[in-house]
């Protein structure tokens, strides 16, 4: 199985185009990257229990968790578009003194064990942390262990994945079309619509796709923060972590799926920007 | 309005635009204020077109969407602003193409629809920041007319910045020559090109010019040298500019001897192919006074030939008293 290699979108229409050539002693380490990628996929098809398979797949917790993933994932890549899409324009826009700081900030989570963002989010919004007080008396609500707790983990995680990727493809868009759009008499709002959205759509979309998939495959903030019930909490990954321990089978099928799920989540909204192309 | 690299042209234009904020100053517009103290209307809100060098067109949309787009933002409903961008692509000749995509244009097709698209909200003041610049020789000539029969069919107010006398002279009526920040000269376009007054207006003029002071029987240059000419309107004491075209410049390797004319000696800069004469550049020699760098005069090729000069060389250039007008440098 070739995970996420991109197939070539147009062989090169003359063969004798050579370019400069590529130093063939990168070849090597390439292709340790590309082992160490897909030979452990490779080991999970082949220990696969096949006949079992369809059964395996089809029991209702594997079917409660893969619908709950792709709920949650995709609330979450929605929230990240919603409000990371924004940060990312202030980021790369903004003109207030400071805003330099935030970067590092909103990395974060990158660097952060997921756990620890989990745990993080637990004393802010468990009923005795900081805003979960507020909260849980304001409005009788608590947010941990509930699928909200779920869709706050994966944003938290995946926010930067869509903001870097998207205020990446802001500043080498540049703003010399907009300043184009105000001289044609564009407010900055109807600019930012027309002109920029357009204009970093396919920053976006491959953002959006690395948020999503980061959300898929989320574990370590989810178990802290939301922990693991059936039908509500436990996503693909987490059953995969249950099941680990009781049947091998079960957990490798679930694997499989969800690289299946991430496979199919690339081809099929697969922007240039991550095939590689331009 | 033209000027040397540097000389403030573009933070002009921007100040106009209002894409820059100047720290004092007033623009006006006609009787409208658009920057001064304590005010800054916004880009969006002050009518001033803008044409570039690149035609900026939006990618994502096609030739009549991108004229459109001014109309729209003006609140123009979408029926009116699309048959007023198919009415412009038409005066541009380019009513084709309305529902082309610019990926798929010519690059003198996008400027083209880059004027229209700047034309369409009827702005105010259009800028035309070098729209020629980075056309091919072959788009420039199409692109210089069209742009001389839209400006004044739609009697368009336009500040154009180019480097070009041609530009000048075909489409503005007057000039300004801007350095370091100031204005230098202004006029009629032909005015000013005719009688340069500054060394940068004289080599767009496509003219030497040596700056000194007015004496009795001609001008004199701060390191002494004596330029004989004919006197226009100048007065003893005041600072005057000698000027002559390159065409009227003979080229010695000796010095020439017992000939009434002025020489000058100069060290070889460049060789320069024109059309059917070489023009030979010159630099000033080290040590020697500086107005001799960027002197130019035209030669034949077998003149050249005969020379057998090479950049580097020392040269002298020998020009007419009869040839050289002196007047005014203000």
């Amino acid at each position: 199985m070739t995970v996420g290699l991109p197939t070539p979108r147009a062989r090169r229409s003359d063969d004798h185009a050579r370019g400069v050539g590529l130093p063939g002693l990168l070849w090597i380490p390439a292709a340790g990257a590309f082992a160490l990628i897909a030979l452990p996929v490779i080991g999970l098809v082949l220990r696969a229990d096949w006949a079992r398979m369809p059964e395996l797949l089809l029991s209702e917790s594997a079917l409660a968790a893969l619908r709950l993933s792709l709920e949650t994932a995709a609330v979450s890549t929605s929230l990240c578009i919603v409000f990371g899409g924004p940060l990312a324009a202030v980021l790369a826009r903004g003109r207030l003194p400071g805003l330099q700081w935030l970067r590092p900030i909103v990395l974060l989570p990158l660097v952060l064990p997921p756990v620890v963002g989990g745990l993080a989010l637990l004393f802010l919004l468990g009923r005795l942390g900081l805003l979960g007080r507020v909260i849980d008396t304001w409005f009788g609500v608590t947010i941990p262990f509930t699928t909200a707790a779920v869709v706050l983990a994966q944003t938290f995680v995946a926010l930067p994945f869509l903001v870097v990727s998207l205020e990446g493809a802001l500043r080498t868009a540049g703003e010399r079309y907009e300043a184009v759009a105000a001289t044609l008499g564009a407010s900055p709002w109807l600019a930012f619509r027309r002109v920029t959205v357009p204009l970093v759509l396919p920053g976006l979309l491959s953002g959006a796709i690395l948020a999503f998939a980061r959300c898929m495959g989320e574990f370590g903030a989810t178990i802290a923060f939301a922990g693991s019930l059936e039908g509500v909490t436990r996503t693909l990954p987490l059953l995969v972590y249950l099941e680990r321990e009781t049947d091998t089978d079960a957990a490798i099928a679930i694997s499989l799926l969800i690289v299946v799920v991430a496979v199919a989540v690339i081809a099929l909204a697969r922007p240039r920007s991550v095939d590689g192309g331009n | 309005m033209i000027g040397p690299n540097g000389a403030g042209k573009s933070t002009l234009l921007g100040v106009l635009s209002g894409l820059i904020v100047p720290d004092d100053g007033e623009v006006r517009l006609g009787e409208r204020t658009v920057t001064g103290p304590g005010l800054h209307v916004p880009p969006h809100r002050r009518g001033v077109g803008l044409l570039a060098q690149q035609a900026l067109l939006f990618p994502h949309l096609t030739a009549a969407a991108n004229v459109a787009f001014g109309p729209r933002a003006h609140g123009v409903p979408r029926k009116q602003a699309d048959a007023r961008a198919r009415e412009l692509l038409a005066a541009v000749d380019l009513a084709e193409l309305a529902d082309r995509r610019p990926a798929r244009m010519s690059g003198g097709q996008q400027q083209r629809v880059a004027l229209a698209r700047a034309m369409a909200p009827r702005p105010a003041l259009l800028l035309l920041d070098e729209p020629l610049a980075a056309l091919d020789v072959d788009a420039a000539p199409a692109m210089r007319s069209l742009l001389r029969r839209m400006v004044r069919d739609e009697q368009q107010t336009a500040l154009l910045v180019t480097h070009s006398a041609l530009d000048a002279l075909v489409l503005a009526d007057r000039v300004v020559v801007l350095t370091d920040g100031r204005i230098v000269e202004q006029g009629p376009t032909r005015d000013v090109l005719a009688r340069p007054r500054s060394p940068f207006t004289a080599r767009i003029a496509g003219l030497d010019l040596v700056p000194g002071t007015v004496e009795a029987d001609g001008l004199r240059t701060a390191d002494g040298t004596c330029v004989a000419g004919r006197l226009d309107g100048v007065v003893a004491g005041e600072p005057a500019v000698a000027v002559f075209p390159p065409s009227a410049v003979a080229v010695f390797a000796e010095e020439p001897k017992g000939s009434p004319r002025n020489v000058f000696r100069v060290r070889l800069a460049a060789i320069e192919p024109r059309e059917d004469v070489v023009r030979l550049r010159a630099a000033a020699l080290p040590g020697g006074p500086a107005w001799v760098d960027g002197l130019a005069a035209d030669v034949t090729p077998t003149a050249v030939a005969d020379l057998a000069a090479e950049p580097g060389d020392l040269l002298w250039f020998a020009v007419k008293a009869t040839e050289t007008a002196i007047y005014p440098a203000r």
